[in-house]
């Protein structure tokens, strides 16, 4: 009976690998039932089928057996074009897959296929096969000729298809990892090139599929089934070897015996490649994960209504095998939210001006020693007003609280369990149950999630898995008796800081900035962050010595941060971090040193969270030094024409430009204003102020405001024309004591005034 | 059925754990300290390849122990989250304990050390804590120091 299980267990192990292609060659005939990769896909999935079947004979699964002998017949008929591979028949082709995974479920829990039948969907699979004279009249005709193309029925509304192409998924994709015995670094089978992805398979592909999935003999040929376990083993035993290794290098490096020292180089060379080799043998496409979601989209999509398109970028990016496997259940339900929630059905886009047609983006790609994966769509993003009622009614925050939460923080309870902004409970989503395991998930293997939504745009999703497993080259620092390793991807430069000079770093409101060619950077000192407080040099009166600034990338943010002293680069084992400690987010994990020792690797965005550069100040303070970054000398002037002058404002003075009618502009004993949004703003004619004559031509019924920040508020400057916006290196300036006016500068080789905004309002007109 | 457990003597009280629960027992490793952890967290060692956390026991259950050595013995035990490893004052030997002679632990107990008792073992002349494994190892993360302000000098972790 053992002997009877086994082989059952290791059908199903078989089987469900060959059942995710299926649903991809389904939906692509379902998209282009005419298409020229239909007869290929009807070919795989006919041929998996009908291996499935002659299996559970042979194991003596009569119920599966039947079950599939019927679906069988129709693709027969199918793919001998004596039918039409219509919506409704790909519609119980995919049912009888789904079935045939909940017997696999059976089988694998219990060794048995269990009572249930599926008698509805065997008697309806057979009434498909019935010929159809209302749709099937042509199949016959169409079996012969590929020019009947150009006048068979429109495909029917896809609800779903892989953007960038439905081609089918070229080859198997075993859940088990291919180890290619021929080559030191196998790649897996299923990677696609974009190219690949874009055109159907060549036709050399089917068959080799064919081989593979129809007979697991000819697969074995070229790969082999490996128990992960056993991988867990080697990677752990390889990640003892390079330490091991590292030791080695230390210690050989003051040794002359010439034979011990090649041969410590041999090994460090053998052990590179062997970690490589080993690694890779872990590494799988984060397509595994995917390939099933455009299926998800489609059920879905079909059940609400709406209509779906999924683009996936970055599909061969590939992720350590217990990854791929600990983020399918989150994205599965962040995929399900977008298409359930997210996406507005046809009619509600059309109004909303948008495609009816919406789109769901998968992106993947590395980043920093770590993944991210963003699930976008294009809905009607999250309505925050209703987060902020849900809030208080179902997570008990107080209304006050709530309204003075700004936006991400709002997004950020979305993630609270209990939390549900679904209007109905519906099966796929809604339950209050998801967003909260989400994250879990996601944070028990290290990583992050995010929430992003524009109200009426979209919402995206964004993950982040750190490669737990990997081993990445790293930078280790001092701070104190501390050492520290940052990874290396996320690493931009090394500055030296010489802290005898007093201007080798500011202070902004007590923010230590270093100017870096120019632009602002900010700086976080490490020992302060980490509440070191006597290791931090850039703290207490006393400066001397040196330190080094580490600059680094982390998610949209540049930061230095201040260390002590910098050691060495290293390749470094990660290794995760007890629970407890990785939710202090300051520490990606730890690894072991050469010297045996255990050091912390540095997250750095955990580090600028925890100092405080959240994203929204770094955005903006981004968008403000942005002209600043790229030439720290160049400034923007914006130039206005004024009574026959030409005057210019600094451009980063400059919040919008405006027309008003002359209707519009009030009078106070203050001066002229006018509403604008909502508030009050004060006019200055530039002329007036400066006292010049105004301008003799009659006065329009419009006004042109250049709209100025000031520290009180907004002002505007009535002007007669906008000339330009220049942005150039000035060289030259003159001050002046006429007052309103800064001085002159020569822009575009003409001397031109600087108005002096402050000195400007505060002239009487 | 008698169990066996493995004792440990801390702050002058005898504590044991169920041998099953006990990976091995070490002698003093110096600890990398993770700066901002709770304040029972020693730091983390490599044992064998293995990271691992150590936890100051006697801080985590609230207990003083005027501990002479400055190089205490530790016990790792097996956690759900891993392995864990506890710094305590003397290992003792390995009993074998009647379930019978367990008893829940007396209210009268400080309360700290009350939630991490899973019972009193009732030996000859003496009383022995049985500690609840999976408890302490909860205690670890729920015994947080305040967060720290980076523009203000916070304690120092030592």
């Amino acid at each position: 009976m053992s002997e009877q299980d086994d082989l059952a267990r290791e059908l199903v192990a078989e089987v469900r690998e060959q059942l995710d292609p299926l649903d991809a060659d389904l939906m692509t005939l379902e998209a282009s039932p005419q298409g020229p990769s239909a007869s290929a896909a009807i070919a795989r999935v006919f041929r998996t089928i009908h291996s499935l079947k002659g299996t559970c004979g042979f194991l003596g699964f009569a119920r599966l057996e039947a079950l599939t002998h019927v679906g069988e017949s129709l693709l027969m008929l199918l793919r001998d074009g004596e039918r039409v591979p219509t919506p409704a028949r790909v519609d119980a082709l995919l049912q009888l897959v789904d079935a045939v995974r909940g017997f696999l479920d059976r089988i694998e829990a219990t060794g048995g296929e269990g009572e249930e039948g599926c008698d509805a969907l065997r008697s309806r699979l057979e009434a498909l096969a019935e010929l159809d004279p209302a749709v099937d009249a042509r199949a016959a005709g169409a079996a012969d000729a590929a020019s009947l193309d150009a006048d068979t029925p429109a495909p029917p509304t896809v609800a779903a298809s892989t953007g960038a192409g439905a081609a089918p998924a070229p080859a198997i994709t075993p859940a088990s990892v291919d180890a290619d015995p021929g080559d030191a670094l196998p790649t897996p089978v299923t990677e696609t090139t974009p190219a690949d992805r874009a055109s159907p398979p060549p036709p050399s592909a089917p068959p080799a599929v064919a081989e593979d999935g129809a007979t697991p003999l000819a697969a074995a040929r070229s790969t082999i089934r490996v128990d992960v376990q056993l991988l867990d083993t080697l990677m752990n035993l390889v990640s003892e070897l390079v330490l091991a290794r590292n030791q080695i290098l230390q210690n050989t490096d003051r040794h002359e015996k010439q034979a011990l020292t090649a041969a410590s180089q041999r090994l460090n060379l053998i052990t590179t490649e062997l970690q490589a080799g080993v690694m890779q043998t872990r590494m799988q496409p984060i397509d595994q994960v995917w390939s099933h979601l455009p299926r998800v989209v489609r059920d879905i999509a079909r059940s609400r209504g709406k209509l779906v398109r999924v683009v996936m970028e970055g599909r061969e990016t590939e992720l350590d095998k217990t990854i791929i496997e600990a983020i399918k259940d989150p994205l599965t339900h962040i995929v399900r939210n977008a298409v359930d929630h997210g996406i507005e059905d046809a009619f509600d886009r059309d109004v909303a001006g948008k495609p009816s047609s919406g789109t769901l983006r998968l992106r993947a790609f590395h980043d920093g020693g770590q993944v991210i994966v963003e699930v976008t769509d294009d809905g009607a993003g999250i309505d925050l007003a209703r987060v902020r009622e849900k809030a208080v009614a179902r997570l008990g925050r107080r209304p006050a609280e709530v309204a003075r939460m700004s936006d991400r923080e709002l997004l950020q309870l979305v993630f609270e369990p209990g939390f549900s902004t679904a209007e109905a409970v519906t099966n796929v989503s809604g339950r209050g149950v998801g967003m909260d395991v989400v994250r879990t998930n996601i944070e028990r293997i290290g990583g992050t999630v995010d929430l992003q939504s524009t109200p009426g745009e979209g919402t995206e999703v964004r993950f982040k898995i750190p490669l737990t497993l990997a081993i990445i080259p790293a930078l280790l620092v001092n701070c104190g008796a501390h050492r520290f390793a940052v990874p290396q991807a996320s690493l931009l430069e090394l500055v030296l800081l010489d802290l005898s000079d007093p201007a080798a770093f500011e202070r902004v409101a007590g923010a230590p900035v270093y100017r870096l060619r120019g632009a602002l950077l900010p700086l976080v000192s490490l020992a302060a962050v980490l509440g070191l407080e006597h290791d931090d040099p850039l703290a207490g009166g006393t400066r001397e010595g040196v330190a080094h600034i580490v600059v680094v990338q982390a998610d949209e943010q540049r930061f230095g941060l201040v260390v002590n002293d910098v050691l060495d680069t290293q390749e470094i084992v990660v290794k995760p971090l007890s629970h407890h400690l990785k939710g202090l987010g300051c520490y990606a994990g730890a690894t072991i040193m050469g010297d045996g020792e255990v050091a912390l690797i540095l997250d750095n965005l955990g580090l600028a969270e925890r100092a405080g550069l959240t994203s929204d100040v770094q955005t903006a303070a981004a968008d403000e030094q942005g002209p600043a970054a790229t030439d720290a000398r160049r400034e923007g002037f914006l130039l206005l024409g004024v009574a026959d002058h030409t005057v210019a404002v600094r451009l980063p003075d400059v919040a919008r430009l405006e027309t008003f009618s002359v209707t519009s502009i009030e009078r106070t004993m203050d001066g002229e204003v006018v509403q604008y949004r909502g508030d009050i703003l004060p006019l200055a004619r530039v002329d007036a102020r400066l006292g010049l004559p105004r301008k003799t031509a009659a006065p329009g019924p419009n006004v042109r405001v250049v709209v100025c920040r000031s520290e009180h508020g907004n002002v505007g400057l009535v002007v007669d024309t906008i000339l330009d916006v220049v942005e150039e290196h000035v060289e030259s300036r003159r001050t002046t004591r006429r007052p309103g006016l800064a001085g002159s500068a020569v822009l575009q080789g003409r001397v031109i005034d600087l108005l002096d905004l402050p000195a400007l309002f505060s002239l009487a007109a | 059925m008698s169990h066996s457990f493995c004792t440990f003597e801390l702050a002058g009280e005898l504590f044991c754990v169920p041998v099953e629960a006990v990976q091995e027992v070490i002698r003093h490793h110096a600890a990398t300290p993770v700066p901002l952890s709770p304040p029972a967290v020693r730091g983390l060692i490599n044992l064998r390849g293995q990271i691992v956390v150590v936890v100051d026991l006697a801080r985590l259950l609230g207990i003083d122990t005027a501990r002479s050595d400055a190089e205490p013995p530790n016990i790792v035990v097996h956690t759900s989250d891993g392995p864990l490893s506890l710094e305590v004052d003397d290992i003792g030997d390995v009993l074998d304990v009647d379930p019978e002679a367990i008893e829940a632990p007396p209210p009268t107990m400080p309360s700290a050390l009350r939630r991490l008792t899973r019972g009193v073992c009732k030996l000859e002349g003496r009383l022995m804590i049985l500690l609840d494994v999976d408890r302490t190892l909860e205690r670890v993360g729920s015994d947080r120091p305040p967060p720290a302000d980076p523009l203000r000098p916070a304690p120092a972790v030592a």
